[in-house]
């Protein structure tokens, strides 16, 4: 199956369906700009991977989950995240390493996490998320929870043997496991046919037995269907990978001299910008009017402010803090495990004389 | 003696290393079209080509893998991993082939490997991206761990690395890469000598690699109330040139060990004991350590900041073994 060829379905898009793709790819895309805006403020740090350019697939693929179904994800993830219902205050507050942030400011754009909404975090090893998404997709399955577990990695993790190993792991088990690549073409600086003998990543399936689709990722609409697809798949019962064909517009991270591709090969793609694709289908169509897309776009805008605003006024985690949960508090202990946590005192006051 | 940057001394090392030897070729992630994740082999694949800068997929065990199959095969492969939190993919490989080939072989087989791969915190990358896992590492036989803290060893290291017959394991503390320093053109003499950087009678600290310049900061610090410090910079993390160490304990009666590793089973905890073992009549005082807190390391700068050893507690550390003494 090859869900690239499937001839665009006729049916009329509907308005508030059209209304909602749109403002949830702007939104992420105005987070995403204003993350960039932060970062050469100084008010986050470390590494940031924006998703500007990728915001068809989240948005499109995560629409065919539950609540109750789980999502395991990379360091780009603040846009799986958003979409995910985190609130966009917590995660911007988590760049800022603030106490209000989804991950109490301990892991920043890399790790969020939010237990309520199962999100099992940004994964910052590249591939280690896979394994994780077979165990708990095997956790379900054990305890008759039918649910799934949408796991997101980018073409680079392909080539781990953690791709290949859950891949046959999940196949073998029959385990519910959405594999979602969001095949960017590029891993850091290094082209897909650089890493790749095959480049087409959904063939990869066959050899493990698992049913594997490849789909345009700049054309939510086409990610949401292939996605409801594949779900279905997966909830009878076993794995299921999905390639979303997408594009990076930035560098890797903040900054790269993206050395590795041609600005032509960029300028091409941008001309396959998801969220101007999608917009200039809603009016071609009559289903949205320039107005709508300005309202949008404001709306957008107003809650990436308010994200700012309230991780501005978060506060800082105490230092004292800092060796909080390392390990789970046991009944009875206030402070974590004494004795856990900290290393042996210096006998340094029981001083002898030097014979 | 001429100016140049941690990262520039690096490269001259590699540049060295693939002109003096055509068997000598550089793999890993992001070596070539990229120019290095540190940028430390930028201009090389236009320089040497994609037959000796080999870009590798993502796939740390198989690389380091085939690194140690193309030294078995007479290549002398230098294998970039990108970070030492990457490393742990390749552990496997490392601990069970490159580590043991030789002795288990019965003397047949070397493997002639060096791996290179950037290490530490301090930058804000959280608990995945921060490890100081170099005494994993040392813990191995059959494998030798250097660490060069200074542009100098940057730069020579690499080329006595390549004269050793077994693996060795390169260890660039991150945070270094810009930092600008003196290079000295003669290499050092061996990669297995501790070097004092700085001489000092009341107490001894010893570090290796990015914590060697919070120790001179602190030096300074502890000279303006009068305390000498001697810092001892290992270089060498196996082996251990223990012989400096107490020398320099015999004569000042203290030592501080600061290591950016956990305190517990750390490097630290292995020169501690050391010192214990071959110095323990020339105390004057309890050996102290000043390592990173107990916690996988956080995001935010205030807790990260505490989370590492840091110049001010290495003076308190130091104050606290001479203050009631001098
Ligand atoms: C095991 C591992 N090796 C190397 C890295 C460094 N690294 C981070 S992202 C990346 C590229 C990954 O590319 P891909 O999987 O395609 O995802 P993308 O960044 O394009 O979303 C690399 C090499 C890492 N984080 N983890």
């Amino acid at each position: 199956m090859n869900a690239l060829e499937t001839p665009r379905r006729a049916a009329p898009i509907d308005r508030q369906h059209a209304l909602d793709l749109l403002y949830e790819m702007k939104r992420i895309r105005r987070f995403e700009e204003k993350c960039a805006e932060l970062y050469s403020a100084g008010h986050i740090r470390g590494f940031l991977h924006l998703y500007i350019g990728e915001e068809a697939v989240a948005v499109g693929a995560l629409r065919a989950l539950t609540p109750d179904d789980a999502v395991v994800s990379t360091y780009r993830e603040h846009g799986h995240a958003l979409v995910r219902g985190v609130p966009a205050g917590a995660v911007m507050a988590e760049m800022y390493g603030k106490a209000n942030g989804c991950s109490r400011g301990r892991g920043g754009s890399m790790h969020l996490f939010d237990a309520g909404r199962r999100l099992y975090g940004g994964n910052a090893i590249v591939g280690g998320g896979l394994p994780l998404a077979a165990g708990l997709a095997l956790a379900d399955r054990m305890q008759n929870r039918p649910v799934v577990t949408a796991c997101f990695f980018g073409d680079g993790a392909v080539a781990e043997g953690e791709f290949h190993e859950s891949m046959n792991l999940a196949a073998l088990w029959k385990l519910p496991v959405l594999f979602l690549c969001e095949n960017n073409r590029y891993a850091m600086g290094t082209a897909l046919e650089r890493h790749q003998a095959q480049t087409d990543i959904q063939a990869k399936a066959a050899g493990y037995g698992v049913p594997a689709a490849a789909v345009d990722g700049m054309d939510v609409l086409a990610v949401e269907e292939a996605a409801r697809t594949a779900v279905s798949i997966v909830r009878a019962g076993g794995p299921f990978l999905l390639e979303a064909r997408t594009y990076r517009f930035r560098a890797h991270s903040m900054y790269d001299a993206e050395l590795y591709r041609p600005k032509e090969e960029v300028e091409q793609w941008k001309q396959r910008d998801p969220i101007r694709l999608f917009e200039t289908r809603l009016l071609a169509e009559a289903i949205l009017t320039p107005e709508d897309i300005a309202a949008l776009e404001v709306r957008a805008a107003a809650d990436v402010a308010e994200a700012v605003a309230f991780a501005e006024a978060g506060p800082w985690e105490p230092v004292e803090d800092l060796t909080r949960d390392v390990y789970t508090p046991r009944a009875g202990d206030s402070s974590g495990r004494p004795g856990l946590n900290t290393a042996a005192a210096s006998d340094a006051d029981k001083r002898r004389p030097r014979p | 003696m001429s100016r140049i940057t941690y990262r520039e001394a690096v490269k001259a090392g590699l540049r060295e290393a693939l002109i003096g030897d055509p068997h000598v070729f550089l793999m890993g992630e992001d070596v070539g079209r990229y120019g290095g994740a540190y940028a430390c082999s930028k201009g090389f694949l236009e320089e040497f080509g994609p037959e000796r800068i080999r870009d590798t997929p993502l796939c740390e065990s198989t690389f380091v893998g085939a690194g140690i199959g193309a030294a078995l095969g007479g290549m002398r492969p230098i294998v970039e991993v990108m970070t030492v939190n990457f490393s742990l993919l390749a552990l496997d490989q490392i601990v069970n082939n490159a580590a043991t080939l030789r002795h288990m072989s019965g003397g047949q087989f070397s493997v002639p490997l060096v791996v290179r791969m950037a290490t530490g915190g301090g930058r804000q990358l959280a608990a995945q991206h921060s490890h100081s896992l170099e005494v994993w590492y040392a813990h191995v036989p059959g494998i030798q761990v250097v660490a060069p803290a200074t542009v100098t060893d940057a730069r020579h290291m690499l080329g006595l690395a390549l004269r050793e017959p077994d693996p060795v394991f390169i260890f660039e503390h991150a945070l270094l890469y810009p930092m600008e320093g003196e290079l000295d053109e003669s290499p050092p003499a061996d990669l297995l000598h501790a070097a004092i950087r700085r001489p000092g009678n009341d107490v001894t600290v010893v570090t290796y690699g990015g914590s060697l310049w919070k120790c001179l900061q602190a030096a300074e610090t502890l000279a303006k109330s009068g305390v000498e410090a001697e810092v001892i910079d290992l270089r060498s993390l196996r082996p251990l040139d223990m012989p400096t160490v107490l020398a320099s304990v015999a004569r000042t009666h203290r030592a501080v060990i600061v290591d950016e590793g956990w305190k517990t089973c750390s490097l630290a905890a292995e020169i501690s004991a050391g010192i214990m073992e071959g110095g323990f009549y020339d105390l004057d005082a309890p050996v102290a350590r000043v390592c990173s807190i107990e916690a996988p390391m956080p995001y935010a700068k205030h807790l990260e900041d505490a989370a590492l050893p840091q110049p001010e507690g290495i003076v308190s550390a130091v104050m606290n073994l001479v203050g009631r003494h001098v």
